[in-house]
């Protein structure tokens, strides 16, 4: 599957929806699209996992990284529907502990902030 | 039982090509379980993935080369590059893997091979470096 990148907005929320793959050849990608939003002000991100069928360690170190911009910012990442085998390599790598994961974006959209929730 | 050797240009959009051919080999066998499959793709990524990276300053001529052995109750996988090489016995093998060391430079490629992998070795040289996986058609323990 292609590797592509979706942004659209949902309320307060800037949702990344991200398809294929996300590893060395890709992961650059989703980097530079936070790096854009944050760029361009927006605090509140959603990246959407649930077209993702593979990440390596390459794609998630660019959660990690992009975790800790948008909280530089004051601002918040929330991670949506990843499937199992994803979910798993979360679990291994203890990433889910840094990282809110949501089982969609309806999910993530909707769930309260543990700070000042956005407007919208 | 059945060998396959891939040669690769040491360039990032090869690294899904190096996956798709070793878990298709995997998969020739139905008695590998999925989640040995699962293991097995992401451990070869890893390892792909850092040879590429060590190709970084070479000519674009040389080449990663991955094979991979099919035997009856395991899949073995060599991945060699012609890097500059480093010190495996520098890379402390009890480190754990964290989610701050996922965005370290090197990553956690190195401590998810072991961790993923029912057996790894890495052997090292100024020549350059092969990472040796072998994963078992069920694990080991069950």
């Amino acid at each position: 599957m292609l590797f592509s990148l979706q942004v659209f907005d949902r309320g307060a929320w800037s949702v990344v929806a991200v398809t294929g793959e996300l590893e060395l050849g890709t992961a650059p990608r989703l980097r530079q699209q936070v790096v854009s939003l944050v760029g361009d002000g927006h605090r509140h991100i959603v990246i959407d996992l649930s077209g993702v069928e593979f990440v390596d360690s390459l794609g998630l170190g660019v959660l990690v990284s992009a975790l800790k911009r948008i909280r530089a910012h004051e601002g918040e990442l929330r991670v949506a529907g990843p499937v199992p085998r994803v979910r798993a390599l979360f679990a291994l790598t203890r990433l889910e502990e840094i990282i809110d994961v949501y089982e969609s974006v309806d999910d993530a959209v909707g769930a309260p902030s543990a700070g000042e929730p956005p407007d919208g | 039982m059945g060998e396959v050797v891939l040669e690769i240009p040491a360039r990032p959009e090869y690294v899904a090509l190096a996956r798709q051919v070793v878990t298709a080999a995997a998969a020739l066998e139905p008695t590998f379980q999925d989640e040995r499959i699962e293991a097995l793709r992401l451990a070869v990524s890893e390892a792909t993935t850092n040879a590429i990276e060590a190709h970084a300053d070479l000519s674009r001529e040389e080449r990663v080369v991955i094979r991979c052995d099919l035997a009856d109750d395991r899949i073995e996988v060599e991945v060699f590059d012609h890097g500059a090489g480093f010190d495996p016995e520098a890379i402390d093998a009890t480190e754990r893997i964290d989610p701050e060391g996922l965005e370290r430079e090197h990553g956690m490629g190195i401590p998810l091979m072991r961790e993923l992998a029912d057996e790894s070795e890495i052997t090292s040289d100024d020549g350059g470096t092969c990472v040796r996986l072998v994963v078992y058609r069920r694990r080991p323990d069950t």
